[in-house]
């Protein structure tokens, strides 16, 4: 409990149960705040979007066996964003272990390939320092989970506590400080580069390097697009920003990449919804790769110069080296490169046509509208999480809050209650499917009870859309598994839980429906009933190079 | 890949249960092979050295030794492949040993250095160390007089000191 303090903790996500029983008895004596979930795969993704909306790492606390097991979507999903997260689960007394004892599950051997690291604790001498060293590892370097498996019987152990040092790990030791000879030969390709593209990821924003970001496009006069993780790491509504890159990515920003001569990825791990075809992404350009983990680096592409480092502090020293450089030379090359991306933005802008039905475009971007752009979003999976990246715009990072990697159906809602609890002042929009949002809708009353005014908005279209859109392009509309029309009413769902439930069926309430979910303090459910067969565009078609887009 | 070559990797981890499913986990999650792996406690009982010999290309075998590095358990990796380095792996091997052929076995163990460790009416049971060449050379020849069991180790390594 004392180390929990001294890590600054003041939410713990969980669900009780008999191994675990014994810190809830003890965490109830405290003022730590104690969020009791429904699910344990919420209380993961609950603490996941605590996390990233505070930046602070955020802690679970379940029980051993169906408990644990529950957590490991949660968890996947934290190491695929590299989100810190320490999870505490009960584990059977340690004699027991290895008996197929009630509610006994191998959780460190589960999770061994989707935790940063992870530990048993064997000793109840060993605990305060495990507990320290776990919270130092999920934070730090490239951050990720953390689990702790705890038998009952050491839990259960009364021992003198002393606060532990703060941990010294021979083995662990991230390596933030770039390699200066690195950074120079950075510095001679961008002083080279005639067109530059920056590419920038996740690690924008978990090293918090927003305004090192900003400062070096904006001396460069570089363009800038991002992977979904990366949205909000380089303001949305700038005249640099290209949108998102990738298969949903806008078709300046893929054909930028696809003819650049330079391009500059930064906190970013070249995933293959980013890159396409790999043998053919950014085939003319030198790649300058900044990221805290060297796994990332060399891993996908192959990269001119490496830099293995923080973003924050490389983009630091990039920025002061090139302080010391005289730019005019390449920045006269600029305004040709950035007529082209302007020509490439103004023949394919995203866009769409609203007619009759309510398209789901139109919704986030009345939604991006009445909030000014200033809301906190998190998406379910899917075509709904797509529209959100493209249609909402970002200009500040840690608020948009996505299952990236892993791809977690039923993430956006846990996540918005998370965000909610850190952010109690900002508004919190969960942009859902009515498919996803059925994954973890008994978190409703979660919401409800501890009086979180947190919003979701269901594109609800009847489909498992994105499926529904693959089927139809690659399928022949053969629309096997994923026609979830008989769905049920969310308006009357929203209050049989006590929270507030409003629906548009036409363009023209949209509007008023947003409007008067943002001006009602509760949980509330908007029901949009959209367009049934949209599709995302544009679409680069899995195994094709990013440059070669279907676009409508 | 026609650029796949043999590593062989020494590690230095922490000498605690999980450590060695950590290691073949990461291996066989990501599709990396494993030839062989040897693991056992060096003089300070809190650490183990493990020994791996796998074969990929240049960027596997990078990617390999990166991901070994970021295990948190593991303290060391060191990548013999382009050092001098001393390799040695046993076997123990029993072969038939017909009253006619105990003589030329006997010569075998002689040239190749082995130890005969455990005699029977009709069979040896052989120790041979070496590199993997040279046990795969003894077996050719046992396997004349026909071998009834073998059970032999992965490869372990170190550098060679004049290297360090």
């Amino acid at each position: 409990m004392e180390i929990l303090k001294e890590e600054g903790v003041d939410t713990v996500f969980g669900f009780p149960g008999g191994a675990i029983i014994d810190i809830n008895d003890e965490l109830d004596k405290t003022d730590i705040h104690y969020i009791l979930v429904r699910h344990e795969q919420a209380a993961v993704h609950a603490a996941d979007g605590y996390a990233r909306a505070s930046g602070k790492v955020g802690v679970c606390l379940v029980t051993s066996g169906p408990g644990a097991t529950n957590t490991v979507t949660g968890i996947a999903s934290a190491y695929m964003d590299s989100i810190p997260v320490v999870v505490f689960t009960g584990q059977v007394p340690r004699v027991l272990i290895g008996n197929d004892a009630f509610q006994e599950v191998d959780i460190v051997g589960i999770t061994r390939p989707c935790t940063k690291h992870n530990y048993l604790v064997k000793e109840p001498e060993r605990l305060a320092d495990i507990v320290r060293e776990a919270f130092y590892i999920a934070r730090s370097g490239r951050p990720g989970p953390v689990l702790i498996d705890l038998p009952k019987d050491v839990v259960q152990t009364k021992m003198n506590f002393k606060m532990p040092p703060a941990p010294r790990m021979k083995s662990y030791a991230p390596h933030t400080e770039p390699h200066k000879q690195q950074l120079e030969r950075a510095i001679k390709l961008i002083l080279k580069a005639k067109k530059p593209v920056i590419f920038a990821g996740g690690g924008v924003i978990l090293s918090g390097a927003y305004k090192e970001l900003f400062e070096f496009a904006d001396k460069l006069n570089m363009p800038v697009t991002g992977s979904l993780m990366g949205l909000g790491g380089f303001p949305g509504t700038n005249p640099l920003w290209l949108g998102m890159i990738g298969m949903h990515g806008t078709y300046r920003a893929n054909m930028s990449t696809g003819n650049c001569d330079l391009l500059i990825g930064i906190g970013v791990r070249f995933d293959d919804r980013v890159t396409g075809r790999i043998d053919d992404f950014a085939k003319n350009a030198k790649i300058v790769h900044i990221d805290i983990d060297p796994t990332s680096i060399q891993k996908n592409v192959p990269v001119t110069v490496p830099i293995v480092g923080d973003c924050k502090v490389s983009l630091k020293k990039l920025n002061s080296l090139l302080e010391q450089e005289d730019l005019t030379e390449v920045l006269k090359t600029r305004p040709n490169w950035l007529k082209q991306i302007e020509e490439w933005k103004s023949t394919t802008p995203l866009a769409y046509d609203q007619s009759n039905a309510i398209k789901p475009q139109f919704v986030v971007e009345k939604i991006y509208e009445l909030t000014k752009g200033k809301a906190i979003i998190t998406t379910e999976v899917g075509q709904n999480q797509m529209w959100a990246a493209q249609y909402y715009h970002f200009d500040k990072p840690n608020r948009f809050i996505t299952s990236g990697g892993l791809g977690v159906m039923g993430f956006g809602f846990p996540a918005a209650i998370g965000a909610q609890l850190a952010r109690p002042k900002d508004l919190v929009i969960d942009i859902a499917g009515d498919g996803s949002i059925q994954m973890n809708i008994q978190e409703l009353i979660v919401a409800v009870s501890n009086k979180l005014p947190v919003k979701i908005a269901i594109l609800n279209n009847g489909y498992l859309g994105m499926v529904r859109q693959w089927q139809e392009l690659f399928y022949d509309k053969r629309y096997a598994a994923t026609n979830i029309e008989q769905a049920p009413d969310f308006v009357k769902l929203a209050e049989a839980y006590g929270a507030v439930g409003l629906r548009a069926t036409r363009a023209d309430e949209v509007e008023d429906v947003i409007k008067k979910a943002i001006d009602t303090p509760k949980t509330v459910i908007m029901d949009f009933v959209v367009e049934r067969e949209e599709s995302v565009y544009p679409m680069v078609p899995a195994g094709a190079p990013i440059t070669e887009m279907l676009l409508v | 890949m026609t650029d796949e070559r043999k590593h062989t990797i020494s590690l230095l981890v922490d000498n605690e249960s999980g450590v060695l499913s950590r290691v073949a986990g990461l291996f066989s999650g990501r599709g990396f092979n494993i030839e062989s792996l040897c693991v056992a406690e060096t003089l300070d009982p809190g650490i183990s050295r493990m020994t791996l010999v796998t074969r990929g290309n240049e960027r596997i075998v990078e990617q390999i030794n990166k991901q070994l590095n970021k295990l948190i358990s593991v303290k060391k990796v060191i990548d013999l492949t382009d050092v001098a380095f001393v390799e040695r792996e046993m076997a123990l091997v029993k072969v038939k040993a017909k009253k006619e052929e105990r003589a030329e076995i006997l010569r075998i163990v002689d040239i190749f250095r082995c130890k005969v460790v455990d005699v029977s009416a009709g069979c040896y049971t052989l120790e041979v160390t070496g590199t993997a060449g040279k046990i795969a050379a003894i077996l050719s020849l046992l396997s004349q007089m026909g071998i009834k069991e073998i059970a032999r180790t992965g490869a372990i390594a170190l550098a060679r000191e004049a290297q360090k």
